[in-house]
């Protein structure tokens, strides 16, 4: 074990990658440069012909990374902000979320786009969202959201090496926290939750960004005696169901963290599934804690009003615990 | 003789051959379309088969073509079966994509065709993809981009355009002029010349006659060489015009409405490129009036198989939607 940076981590991953197979190529705007610090010194190691610049131009890219993919490359694709995944979108819900299908299953995509997603540095709208749903509901595509340095290098390995379109949504500004990264080469799969915290009150899925705050607020909640069960899921799609309804049925309550907006969000399908699968073992209603239904402001103050934070799980999650159990 | 500006005699047969496979193909499916055996819409190719066929005789099985959602004549004339198109386009498991994509989305990979598309302008973003492989890979390779005249105005034209010279990726774009945007005549909605936008990149560019398919193979010759050379992109623009509709059965839902004249529809049969083509075969003494008429009645043949193949295979099946979502992964 060693302790890295999540950037580092993402850096590793693909370096790493890049090693163990040729046919690995990276691709984005200001990769070259790596402005997030994740696509360092590849250029150096690996030269133009696997890592380069690209025009602006993400309808194109999303498009040529399909067709790469299908010619039997494996690319990597760097959106940079995961806003951009808008303006590449047709090619990423029309072509790489269904040539495979449409074809019969003669296309195989191992394409991995990498996006940073999440506000809370007054980046404003369009810099700021969290795409995760608008993905999840395409069909076809994997979602990775990892949390941890950790997960980070696990999953993006996995991504790469695998044979589907996986997009791995970056926290934005979290490139800079640390966690312990196994040695050697290892994979985190895909659809296997983490269990961040054990505990037997309430259970608190936390997606992606949400984590930190929710693991703080886990402290709290702790020293008020309070003993919450801190479920990562680490990927959406494909969705570890499993371990959060056994969770849940555990301790009976649920909240759901998630930095996307509430309205079909992550939050909001997970807490379906609860509803129907936990149903007779809920002793509260579900919970989700979201950003509301509204565009990323830039002020920080504005900012801070429409993010979730510590104080909202631990003031949510008391009150559930003090809910009387539902007849 | 064959050089560079002519096709052989027996190039000139094979032409042919490959443009009448597609015109009772697609006539075969505006009939059965009419007789409402098909479950889907079908956009059909009469009037353009020079394009595909003179075109794809320049390429080789390992390189790639992206189409259009009018792809029957890609698919046919890049070396796809009959067979398996006709039982796709009818819904069958035995269909080329096992009836998961249907008339617009034909494919075959081991044939290098990455598949029509359903998206106008879907195809130029895969097949600068397809060609920026050829070139990482050195493997020789080229892709061609099909598509219309209307899909010359979506954005992604002039993304590719850019990065395909940026990079000098063997890439031909081929520009079927085929005078409507769906149901929209295209002068209407079209500033400009189409191939002016590729001049601007310097690419080389070539206007020819669509429905003359010695020119159009003349001009993909040449387009091929230079991209598999490593000059980098090509473009064509073949000026055809499309005989059906935008899809068969429209005027179920055009309620009398027009988009064009009839007699600039009769103006284009007449110069319909397989007439010509055997004009040209019999003035030349290439063939005789009875050899030709024995090709067409060998390619009927064949289309009749590919439809009895179609009407006897099994539906298909319905929970290959599940396992082909993902590769190895539940959907």
């Amino acid at each position: 074990m060693a302790r890295k940076r999540y950037i580092q981590a993402i850096n590793e991953a693909l370096l790493e990658e890049m090693e163990r197979d040729p046919k690995v190529i990276v691709f984005g705007e200001d990769v070259e440069l790596a402005i997030f610090g994740d696509t360092r010194g590849l250029l150096e190691r690996f030269g133009r012909d696997r890592i380069r610049n690209t025009p602006i131009c993400e309808a194109t890219l999303a498009g040529m990374a399909v067709g790469a993919a299908a010619t039997g490359y494996r690319v990597v694709l760097h959106m940079m902000f995961s806003n951009f995944i808008y303006t590449g979108f047709d090619a990423i819900a029309n072509q790489m979320a269904k040539l495979r299908l449409m074809t019969g299953g003669q296309i195989e995509l191992p394409i991995t786009v990498i996006a940073g997603y999440g506000g809370g540095r007054s980046t404003a709208a369009q810099h700021s969202d969290t795409p995760h749903p608008l993905l999840m509901n395409l069909g076809g595509i994997n979602v990775l959201v990892p949390a941890t340095p950790a997960d980070a290098k696990g999953l993006l390995k996995q991504a790469i090496r695998g044979h589907n379109p996986s997009f791995f949504l970056e926290a934005s500004g979290r490139g800079g926290d640390s966690g312990e990264i196994p040695d050697g080469d290892f994979i985190v799969p895909f659809g296997k939750a983490a269990i961040a915290r054990r505990g037997a009150d309430i259970t608190i899925v936390a997606i992606g960004s949400m984590l930190k705050p929710v693991l703080a607020a886990s402290e709290k909640l702790q020293s008020a005696g309070i003993d919450a069960e801190v479920i990562d899921p680490r990927t959406l799609v494909p969705l570890d169901d499993e371990s959060i309804i056994r969770s849940v049925r555990k301790t009976g309550r649920a909240i759901i963290v998630d930095e996307a907006r509430d309205r079909c969000s992550a939050a909001s399908h997970l807490a379906a599934i609860i509803a129907d699968k936990a149903f007779s073992g809920l002793k509260a209603p579900v919970k989700r804690i979201t950003v509301p239904d509204v565009s990323m402001p830039y002020a920080p103050n504005a900012e801070s009003r429409v993010l979730p934070n510590e104080d909202q799980i631990v003031q949510i999650a008391t009150a559930l615990v003090r809910t009387k159990q539902l007849v | 003789m064959a050089d560079q500006q002519n096709p052989s005699n027996e190039q000139l047969l094979s032409l042919f051959e490959g443009m009448t496979l597609i015109r009772l193909m697609e006539e075969r499916l505006r009939a059965d379309a009419a007789a409402g055996k098909l479950p889907g819409a079908v956009h059909l190719y009469i009037g353009q088969e020079a394009v595909a066929v003179g075109v794809c005789a320049n390429l080789r099985d390992t390189d790639w073509i992206t189409s259009t959602h009018r792809g029957h004549g890609h698919f046919l004339a890049k070396g796809g079966d009959p067979k398996a198109m006709m039982a796709e386009i009818w819904g069958k498991r035995t269909g080329i994509c096992k009836g998961m994509g249907g008339s617009m989305h034909v494919a075959d990979l081991s044939k290098g065709i990455l598949g029509a598309n359903g998206i106008v302008g879907g195809g130029f973003a895969i097949a600068t993809g397809a060609a920026l492989t050829a070139k990482l890979s050195g493997n020789g390779r080229v892709a061609v981009a099909f598509f219309g005249d209307g899909a010359a105005n979506q954005g992604v034209f002039m993304e590719c355009l850019n990065v395909s010279t940026l990079w000098q990726l063997p890439l031909v774009f081929v520009c079927e002029y085929n005078h409507f945007c769906e149901f929209t005549p295209t002068a209407t909605v079209t500033s400009g010349e189409i191939a002016d936008r590729a001049k601007a990149f310097k690419i080389p560019c070539e206007i020819v006659d669509g429905n003359d398919v010695v020119a159009v193979w003349r001009s993909a010759a040449k387009a091929v060489e230079w991209a598999r050379g490593g000059k980098g992109p090509f473009f064509i623009e073949a000026r055809t015009y499309r005989i059906q509709g935008h899809l068969e059965s429209e005027d179920l839902f055009l309620a009398g409405g027009r988009y064009r004249e009839t007699q600039e529809v009769e103006e284009w049969r007449g110069r319909d490129p397989i007439a010509r083509l055997r004009d040209l075969l019999l003035s030349k003494g290439v063939s005789t009036a009875d050899q030709l008429d024995g090709i067409s009645a060998k390619i009927a043949g064949q289309v009749d198989d590919a439809v009895r193949f179609a009407e006897a295979s099994d539906p298909a099946n319905p929970e290959l939607t599940f396992d082909v979502m993902f590769s190895g992964q539940k959907p």
